[in-house]
């Protein structure tokens, strides 16, 4: 089918949009509510108003089907007025405050006025005057910056299935928020970030990480630390143009240490000690019977998710503490130094794992991708790729192909995999049709493997709603499984709420690349087969699931359900 | 006093649509849409919470606080409005420190703004627990209140 945009002829498909249509004609379509992975947009910014031939009225490309012999206008004088007055509207009741925004420089809702040649303020509208929602160790929420587009509400409804803020009240009184009149901290929320990745404006940002930072890294007396996890240098290697993994983080070691970092570990490290423990309790639930499926607890969405929402199945999660937890004990009982201070960071594609963080203890800050760059900004550096990169430190820096695979969807279910093979004296190289399961990147996805003569169902899935449905299924018994690794981000880690927003869903495949290319570069395989780790058990641990490793490396968790 | 549980079990078949009409029963019953019946709903609903709050801040007939001892209405339609009604609503928050729910700290008093009273000819119009008096001024408004407050 063809339709005709702005005079040249554009092949389509039956049933997409015209505004899809127009992306890849290379005709971009200005737009704030439509998303790329919302099959029904808000239609609430009209923003990407066109002129269709034969009709007075206007229409939102994001809604408008193409059909045979349509012909439409995206970009004419009277398209660009009107769009440019909606815009300005927009701006009517929007604080002035870009100076002191955190989007400053990153803003869609700017970079559509600028675009416009919008300089000045022709509507004067009243101030929202709502309270800035500072309550969650994770998130900030200033509804006075919202431009009611909706992107969070759809992600955090159809993507997540949480659904923890919504449109409320009505008119100009219309605001997003949770499900009462109060703060985050105590709503649905699971803080995945997945509403501040697609928010256009300074409406939804992480808490700041650099409060007491700074100082730390300029006082002689205080150990600064950081552990760096497997998403962020594949990250990196992507945003940078790098080789991969390896020079990403000797890239990022480097500059670390230039803005006073003492030390720089690698969380893939206890991804690999995560691994030990993890397998060791499966293989225990096996002797035991259960209680099955065992799912995965290295996110903090999803435990708070299960905790929250799905109290029953608390003891189903894996009681090892996520690798960011793990690596932060591990430091603050074997990295600090007798007189000094030590100040403990993590750096992660996560907004959660800064909840995770104040709740289970033992670090100081969790910064995100997304904050590194301003990070080194304030020292006067910028992240590219003449920056001296330095080695990682002794004793947290070695890990193996399974420890890198965290960083993506799939990844510790087959670490985990490996290495229980190995445990039960098997090889450790997995089958093809357990190896296309789980380097797939559908949501969901169910397979089984033999593991000491016996078939386990194992499933991996990524982002909360499926994680959702695939709980119903369980709970139905529709569909019974042994081992399961949840990710509450579409994609995992590399789909981080704390990643950059440059990330879209086609960057995803790139990050994938990164991640399976680290593991095939590692020249080990498994987490049992990390000398480090190895060492650590006979130094400190003694075995997998010994005492002394139940008191470092494990936890407990709270039925969250009740809640005022 | 049935609880929410109660209300929602007499509604018996549950679909999407039966949102409103059980934020009105719960109203019916509480005097106010509580927090408890927000979860209720959106349990046996099987929708967030959000969603039932978002229903219930976008229609003027849900209130989300409790109702005060003595409810007064300033009718705000355009009749009362230009005869000062505005200012009678300014007037009686100051003078009885009424929260941006309209209800005083004490729970005594409860300011209402309905759009239309439907008794314009005598503008300005306001309704003390039910009863309507007309030609309303601040001094006039001020009496009252000091009845209800004897």
């Amino acid at each position: 089918m063809n339709i005709e945009i702005n005079g040249r002829t554009v092949a389509c498909h039956e049933g997409e949009t015209v505004l899809a249509a127009a992306s890849r004609a290379g005709i971009q379509i200005p737009h704030l509510c439509a998303m790329e992975n919302s099959s029904v947009p808000h239609a609430s910014c009209r923003v990407c108003l066109v002129e269709v031939e034969g009709q007075a009225r206007l229409e939102t490309s994001c809604t408008m089907k193409v059909r045979e012999g349509l012909s439409v206008r995206t970009h004419s004088p009277r398209v660009l007025r009107i769009r440019r007055n909606i815009v300005e509207l927009m701006l009517a009741s929007h604080p002035d405050d870009c100076l002191y925004c955190e989007r400053s420089g990153d803003c869609e809702l700017s970079r559509l006025a600028a675009g416009m040649d919008i300089r000045g303020r022709r509507y004067g509208g009243g101030s929202k005057g709502h309270p800035v929602d500072v309550s969650s160790p994770a998130i900030v929420r200033d509804p006075n910056k919202c431009v009611l587009c909706g992107r969070c509400v759809t992600v955090c409804h159809d993507v997540q299935g949480i659904g923890a803020i919504d449109y409320t009240g009505r008119g100009f009184g219309t605001f997003i928020r949770p499900g009462a009149d109060s703060g985050l901290d105590v709503s649905d929320c699971v803080f995945c970030g997945q509403c501040v990745r697609v928010c256009p404006t300074g409406a939804l940002r992480e808490k700041s990480a650099f409060a007491g930072l700074v100082d730390a890294l300029a006082d002689p007396g205080t150990r600064v630390v950081a552990q760096i996890a497997p998403a962020v240098p594949a990250t990196l290697a992507a945003e940078l143009g790098l080789r991969g993994v390896p020079e990403a983080l000797g890239l990022l070691s480097g500059a670390l240490r230039r803005i006073g970092f003492d030390a720089v570990y690698d969380t893939a490290f206890t991804a690999d000690l995560t691994v030990m423990e993890e397998a060791h309790e499966f293989l225990d639930r096996l002797e035991q019977g259960g209680p099955f499926p065992m799912f995965t607890s290295c996110c903090p969405s999803w435990v708070r998710f299960v905790e929250l929402h799905r109290p029953r199945f608390i003891g189903n999660l894996s009681t090892c503490k996520s690798p960011q937890q793990m690596a932060a004990t591990l430091i603050r009982k074997r990295s600090a130094e007798p007189g000094r201070r030590l100040f403990s960071v993590a750096v992660m594609p996560c907004t959660a794992k800064k909840y995770e963080a104040v709740e289970v203890g033992d670090l100081d800050a969790v910064l995100t991708t997304r904050e590194l760059g301003p990070l080194l900004e304030k020292f006067g550096l910028r992240f590219d790729a003449d920056l001296e990169p330095a080695e990682l430190d002794e004793p947290f820096a070695e890990a193996s192909g399974g420890g890198r695979l965290f960083g993506g969807s799939g990844g510790v279910l087959e670490s985990a995999l490996r290495t229980a093979a190995h445990l039960k004296g098997e090889s450790g190289k997995l089958s093809p049709s357990v190896l296309t399961p789980l380097q797939g990147d559908e949501r969901l996805r169910t397979f089984t493997v033999t593991l000491g003569g016996r078939e386990l169902r194992c499933a991996v899935v990524s982002g909360l709603g499926a994680a959702r449905a695939l709980l119903e299924q369980v709970e139905a018994g529709t569909l019974p499984l042994d081992f399961v690794e949840v990710m509450s981000c579409p994609g995992g880690c590399i789909g981080g709420g704390g990643q950059p927003r440059s990330v879209s869903e086609g960057g995803l495949k790139a990050l994938r690349v990164k991640i399976r290319d680290a593991d095939r570069r590692e020249k080990l395989q498994g987490a049992h087969e990390n000398r480090a780790v190895i060492r650590l058990y006979e130094e400190v641990f003694g075995e997998a699931g010994s005492r002394k490793s139940h008191q470092w490396l494990h936890r407990g968790y709270t039925d969250r359900s009740e809640r005022p | 006093m049935q609880t929410i549980a109660e209300i929602i079990d007499r509604q018996g078949e549950l679909s999407p649509s039966s949102l409103i009409p059980l934020l009105q029963a719960a109203q019916k019953e509480f005097g106010y849409v509580t927090d408890p019946a927000i979860a209720g709903i959106a349990r046996a609903l099987k929708v967030p919470r959000s969603t039932v709050y978002g229903v219930a801040t976008f229609y003027n007939q849900f209130r989300l606080d409790p109702l005060g001892e003595h409810v007064i209405e300033i009718c705000r339609g355009t009749a009362c409005h230009v005869r000062g009604s505005g200012r009678l609503c300014d007037h009686l928050r100051r003078r009885l420190k009424l929260q941006k729910n309209g209800n005083s700290r004490d729970g005594r008093f409860t300011l209402l703004t309905p759009a239309c009273l439907g008794a314009c000819s005598i503008a300005t119009v306001v309704r003390v627990d039910g009863e309507f008096h007309g030609n309303v001024d601040e001094e006039k408004l001020d009496g009252m209140i000091d009845d209800l407050s004897r």
